[in-house]
């Protein structure tokens, strides 16, 4: 587990998915080498756009073919360069999912492919909702996934990935999410952070829900003078069973939160690992059960599940007796 | 560039009749492959490897060596043959090293993690014109001279991912790239145009932006030749329309009873069936 960071509880709204193309725009100011490849939904007026705009000759749009442009970018990678591939959430598991299998999996080559609007954030129904990405990316070798907590966070892989060997998948939200992490810390990509110590329990999340998973302990420790532990385990593959393994036993009660199904995401990989070390303790998903999410906004939908700081709450309530 | 190794029509016709006999061992040896389509891609793959490509199987990782993509990666065994009749490999290694557990080099798909002359592991169809897209791209960016060659089955044209990577060679006039169609007619349980129609697809292909040259005979070396002669100059700076070039082969090709027969898709080849094979290749050799 890395050293525990400060956080703030009054967060400023920002938003991964425009913060990582003014990363990218810096990186290539200051003269770092890299391809970017992208779907026709990054439009020139996004962070994004001032990387296309300025740097032309390395960003290829692939219009709305995904396979295709995956592809592609592994030839990118191959032909020597580090490539950028930002594809809408949903569509970048379900319509290109042979392509990161074959093309850049099993050729293992240094492709880091950007989903955004991940989990149920994009809206507009089922079709656009990115809930099955993780328990797919779980099953293929060679590839590193990082579901960055905020802005900051997901600046911080896109930079580390530069020097990274090896496929990578960055998963992040579409809307503003608050700051989690207030001030700098060491981030290692396989290893998750204790963001709170805990003795009563122990919540693992990762992306935007972790800030849902600080408020519900916030309010637990407040209303019942509960200790819950928060990891950010952004790094889903490989995971961090380590840190798993440490929570548990010093509670005994372990919850997972995430913007996914609960069938195969970071709770399926948390579950395997409680389950392979002999853990006796409690364990219960939080996440999209196994149907099409209701319609609504992300916030009602967050609510329906009890994906929210009252859900999560809740359920913790639930397994301490409370 | 590498020389040719070979320059001559009756060199390179010479060659093929080694390239199917040794094959058709290897296979016999292994005892699994795809002869049907193997045996097809033979003139065109023995034109490139001993030719017209920049590649040097002794030195494959070489800077500024063509790239040549087999998507339809189940042929690949004709490719190891290659490598093999070029000293890469006697034949008994790479039958003591065929899916391996332990070294895994050669696959009846190609890997290239393991074997270090295979540009793009295949298998899965349809990827290899998209991932060629890419490469030409990565080519023209960094500044590197080299052609990119991709050979696809006319089986495999059905998956719509080629049809998107004729889109982008085309939108962003890749001159560098080159797809080879190994045009057989053949897939696996029977005749392309009866399983999914492709034709007409030199229309097709032209009028999605490329540029279509035919070889009425695939496996005539001299049709080969002043097909491949007709490539652009190695120059990434050059934004014109891609090449495709659509070879007209036969499925089996040399093997009396394999021409034509799809059944011959995939599988081994029994000792009695090889005795066969080897006397129809042979009649093949003219000198």
């Amino acid at each position: 587990m890395a050293t525990k960071t400060t956080y703030d509880f009054d967060m400023m709204l920002s938003n991964a998915r425009e913060a990582y193309g003014e990363e990218l725009y810096k990186m290539a100011k200051e003269g770092k080498d890299f391809v970017f490849t992208y779907s026709d939904n990054v439009a020139p007026s996004s962070s994004a756009g001032k990387l296309l705009k300025e740097f032309p000759e390395r960003c290829f749009n692939f219009g709305i073919a995904e396979a295709d442009q995956v592809g592609a970018s592994a030839g990118l990678a191959l032909s020597g360069c580090v490539v950028f591939s930002q594809v809408f959430g949903p569509f970048l598991p379900l319509r290109a999912a042979d392509q990161i299998h074959t093309d850049i999996a099993y050729n293992d080559v240094n492709v880091r492919l950007i989903g955004t609007h991940s989990g149920v954030t994009a809206g507009g129904g089922p079709t656009h909702n990115d809930i099955a990405d993780l328990a797919l990316y779980r099953a293929i070798p060679h590839l590193t996934v990082v579901v960055p907590a905020d802005a900051n966070q997901c600046c911080k892989f896109v930079r580390k990935s530069m020097d990274f060997v090896g496929p990578m998948v960055i998963r992040i939200d579409r809307a503003g999410s608050p700051d989690v992490y207030a001030g700098d810390y060491e981030l290692e990509i396989g290893k998750a952070i204790e963001t709170l110590e805990g003795t009563d329990a122990y919540i693992i999340s990762c992306g935007s829900n972790l800030y849902e998973c600080l408020m519900a302990s916030r309010a637990l420790e407040k209303e019942c003078g509960l200790s819950i532990g928060v990891l950010d385990m952004h790094t889903v593959k490989p995971l961090d069973a380590d840190a798993v393994v440490r929570a548990a036993e010093k509670t005994g009660n372990i919850v997972t939160v995430e913007d996914h199904s609960i069938n195969g995401g970071l709770g399926g990989a948390v579950a395997e690992v409680l389950c392979e070390t002999g853990y006796r303790g409690k364990f219960k998903r939080i996440g999209m059960p196994d149907e099409f999410a209701v319609l609504g906004s992300v916030d009602a939908i967050y609510h329906h599940y009890g994906m929210d700081r009252d859900g999560i709450s809740a359920v913790l309530k639930k397994m301490l007796g409370r | 560039m590498n020389e040719p190794k070979l320059t001559t029509i009756a060199e390179l016709e010479d060659k093929c009749v080694d390239i199917r006999s040794n094959l058709l061992n290897f296979i016999y040896r292994i005892g699994m492959g795809h002869l049907g389509g193997e045996l097809s891609i033979v003139e065109m793959a023995v034109a490139l490897y001993y030719k017209y490509l920049n590649f040097d199987v002794m030195d494959p990782h070489k800077e500024g060596r063509d790239r040549f993509i087999l998507s339809k990666g189940h042929c690949s065994e004709t490719l190891y043959t290659i490598f093999s009749d070029q000293g890469a490999y006697t034949q008994d290694f790479m039958v003591e090293h065929f899916e391996s557990l332990e070294t895994y080099l050669f696959g009846m798909h190609s890997n290239r993690k393991r074997c270090p002359q295979i540009e793009v592991s295949a298998g899965s169809l349809g990827h290899g014109l998209p991932v060629s897209v890419g490469y030409a791209l990565g080519a023209r960016y960094r500044g590197e001279n080299y052609r990119v060659i991709c050979m696809i089955g006319d089986g495999e044209f059905d998956e719509g991912t080629n049809w998107e990577a004729l889109m982008s060679g085309a939108h962003y006039r890749l001159n560098n790239l080159t797809c080879i169609l190994d045009k057989n007619q053949l897939q696996m349980t029977g005749k392309t145009r009866e399983i999914m129609n492709i034709d007409p697809v030199a229309d097709k292909v032209r009028a999605f932006g490329w540029n279509v040259i035919e070889i009425e005979d695939g496996n005539n070396m001299a049709q080969v030749c002043a097909a491949l002669d007709q490539l652009p100059e190695r120059d990434c700076r050059t934004r014109e329309k891609p090449t495709f070039i659509i070879s007209n082969t036969v499925k089996g090709k040399g093997v009396s009873f394999m021409e034509g027969n799809h059944k011959w898709h995939g599988g081994g080849i029994g000792k009695e069936d090889l005795k066969i094979a080897l006397a129809d290749v042979a009649k093949m050799r003219k000198a």
